[in-house]
């Protein structure tokens, strides 16, 4: 257990909190544009944005707080899965698949790694917090991590599952572009559902990211103020996500459980 | 482990390769391959790009399960029993899977990881490692600091980490200097002789091909020959004059009809195989007077043997 599973799981991870800490320009990309986005779009919004009861009567920078939060989240997952691509470009990922570990260590090790990024800055963001005027609890903060941290898993095997058989990380950017970036702003994070057209709505709806943002946006503002009409309930928001996290895993493992054709000439 | 004591010649065969076969679809890459390889033997794969030399290394390497036959790898399947194969292999890739931006020593530490290895017996069999291949010096460097010679070493030294029965190596000496290339052998037979390890690699250069005990030809996925260095070179037998003219097919062309010899033309050259060589050049210039520019003749070298099984050079200069 420990030499099979335990062990080469931790090794993977380390692996990526290193590889993390030393290509600087990452931590700065990650953490820095979604706070720009804040910071500008906050600004930017908070005279245009009606403060009524869409938004639960909160102003724009405290609206699109937890959004941030989940866009850094989605941004740190993004580029920790890329490395999966590098990875197999640089040989190093053919090395893992002929060592004597089970797939889903291979799998669980790269994702927990990112999930460890995504959290650590998501939490710096949330130091964040007393400017806002938010006075959190240890049982509200122990809350939010965890929230933090199946979000982060999620989005994280999420980008695992695209890089898996993604030839080029171009190819990479262009899913991102086209479907990551889109389930971030139909998720809540960026407007309400309440405010939203029919179908754009719908597919809200339907988006599993809807429901971390709302985990997150209830427990955030739990008992302070109201977050509106049309956020689905916290236990709703936490039991979606947690699915979210368990299929992707699911998924994750048994794509990599599959030979691996591409790119291994 | 007692199979190192059975004397039988069958629990000495490190690889057994029986009847191995893989499709890409409607591509037939590797057809009906069989083959042994003995303990402590070191046994070259040769063959062109394409020749089914890769399909055969991923599948010894658990990375791809063939369409059909079967490949045990001391004494467990590839395809049934991966874990236990995979601790029984190392596996050095064309290109090194080295994290480049981690130092030496972090490598290698993954790697123990990875394979059971931990704690101080681990750090101790890093020095080991990486004292045998002369890289000891160098454990905190980061990889992307390296040259490509020790960046091989260090892929190596981490294929071996774990004591492997069996050493897979995928074009291990490809981009290496002479000197590099002398070295990276002197550690391979120095692990041999250590540890009883065996090797497996492929390889188109005729230096490494000279090393191996024994050769295996690949073409279009099948077995074309398979035996040691000089008795492929004896199999192919005779002499070969190698001739140099202006225009080599024309020459060619002329040289069989004249004297109804197997003459080819290999990198610009006339090249006629036959018994008695010396005998034949003077007949060569009589025949063809001032079109001859330089001739040699000599023994059947690994490269006349395989043209001579394969119709190519070993080595084309391309991919």
């Amino acid at each position: 257990m420990m030499d099979t599973l335990i062990r080469p799981t931790m090794t993977l991870w380390q692996r990526e909190i290193i590889r993390f800490y030393r290509q600087r320009s990452r931590i700065v990309g990650a953490l820095a544009t979604p706070i720009l986005f804040w910071l500008l779009l906050g600004s930017g919004f908070a005279g245009t944005f009606h403060s009524g009861s869409e938004s639960g009567g909160v102003g724009y920078a405290e609206y699109f707080y937890p959004g941030t939060m989940i866009m850094v989240v989605l941004f740190t997952a993004i580029f920790s899965t890329i490395s999966v691509i590098e990875d197999r470009k640089e040989g190093f990922l053919q090395a893992v698949l002929v060592a004597p570990v089970a797939r889903s260590t291979v799998v669980l090790g790269k994702i927990l790694g990112g999930t460890t990024l995504a959290l650590g800055q998501a939490l710096l963001l949330l130091a964040a917090a007393p400017f806002l005027g938010l006075r959190l609890g240890v049982g509200d903060l122990v809350l939010i991590v965890a929230i933090l941290f199946v979000v982060a898993f999620a989005l994280t095997t999420l980008g695992f599952l695209i890089a898996w058989k993604m030839e080029s990380t171009q190819g990479f950017h262009a899913i991102m572009n086209l479907v990551l970036i889109p389930m971030w702003l139909l998720s809540g994070a960026f407007f309400p559902a309440s405010g939203a057209s029919g179908w754009l709505r719908a597919v809200m709806f339907v988006n599993p990211l809807t429901y971390g943002v709302a985990a997150l946006r209830r427990s955030l503002y739990a008992g302070t103020v109201s977050v509106g009409p049309d956020v689905p309930t916290l236990a709703i928001s936490i039991f979606v996500t947690c699915g979210f996290a368990v299929l992707t895993f699911l998924a994750a493992r048994s794509l990599a459980s599959r030979p691996l054709d591409i790119g291994l000439a | 482990m007692t199979v190192a004591s059975v004397p039988s010649g069958e629990a000495d065969d490190i690889l057994v390769v029986d009847g191995l076969r893989h499709s890409y679809g409607e591509t037939l890459a590797i057809q009906d391959l069989s083959f042994r390889m003995q303990r402590g033997e070191i046994f070259g794969l040769l063959g062109p790009n394409g020749g089914g030399k890769t399909t055969l290394f991923r599948i010894l390497s658990t990375l791809l399960a063939p369409t059909a036959g079967r490949a045990s790898i001391g004494g467990h399947d590839v395809v049934r029993e991966p874990q236990e194969v995979r601790r029984q292999i190392g596996v050095v890739f064309q290109a090194p899977s080295l994290d480049v931006k981690l130092t030496v020593r972090e490598n290698m530490v993954h790697q123990g990881h990875l394979y059971g290895l931990h704690g101080a017996a681990l750090d101790a069999r890093i020095d080991e490692m990486l004292g045998r291949v002369a890289m000891r010096e160098r454990a905190d460097a980061r990889v992307e600091t390296l040259s490509g010679g020790m960046r091989r070493r260090v892929d190596l030294a981490k294929g071996l980490l774990h004591r492997p029965a069996l050493v897979l190596l995928d074009e291990p000496t490809t981009g290496l200097d002479p000197g590099a290339r002398l070295d990276l052998w002197s550690y391979v037979s120095d692990a041999r002789k250590r540890d009883g390890l065996s090797v497996l690699i492929t390889t188109h250069l005729m230096e490494d091909a000279e090393r191996c005990d024994r050769l295996l030809i690949v073409e279009r996925g099948r077995i074309v020959a398979l035996g040691t260095p000089d008795a492929l070179r004896e199999s192919v037998g005779g002499d070969v004059i190698v001739a140099r003219t202006r225009d080599p097919e024309a020459l060619a062309v002329a040289v069989r009809e004249r004297f109804g010899e197997d003459a080819s033309v290999v990198d610009g050259a006339l090249r006629v195989r036959r018994a008695r060589g010396p005998e034949f050049v003077p007949q060569l210039f009589d025949a063809f007077p001032g079109q001859i520019e330089a001739v040699s003749v000599g023994k059947p070298t690994l490269e006349d043997v395989f043209i001579q099984y394969t119709g190519h050079r070993l080595w084309d200069g391309e991919a």
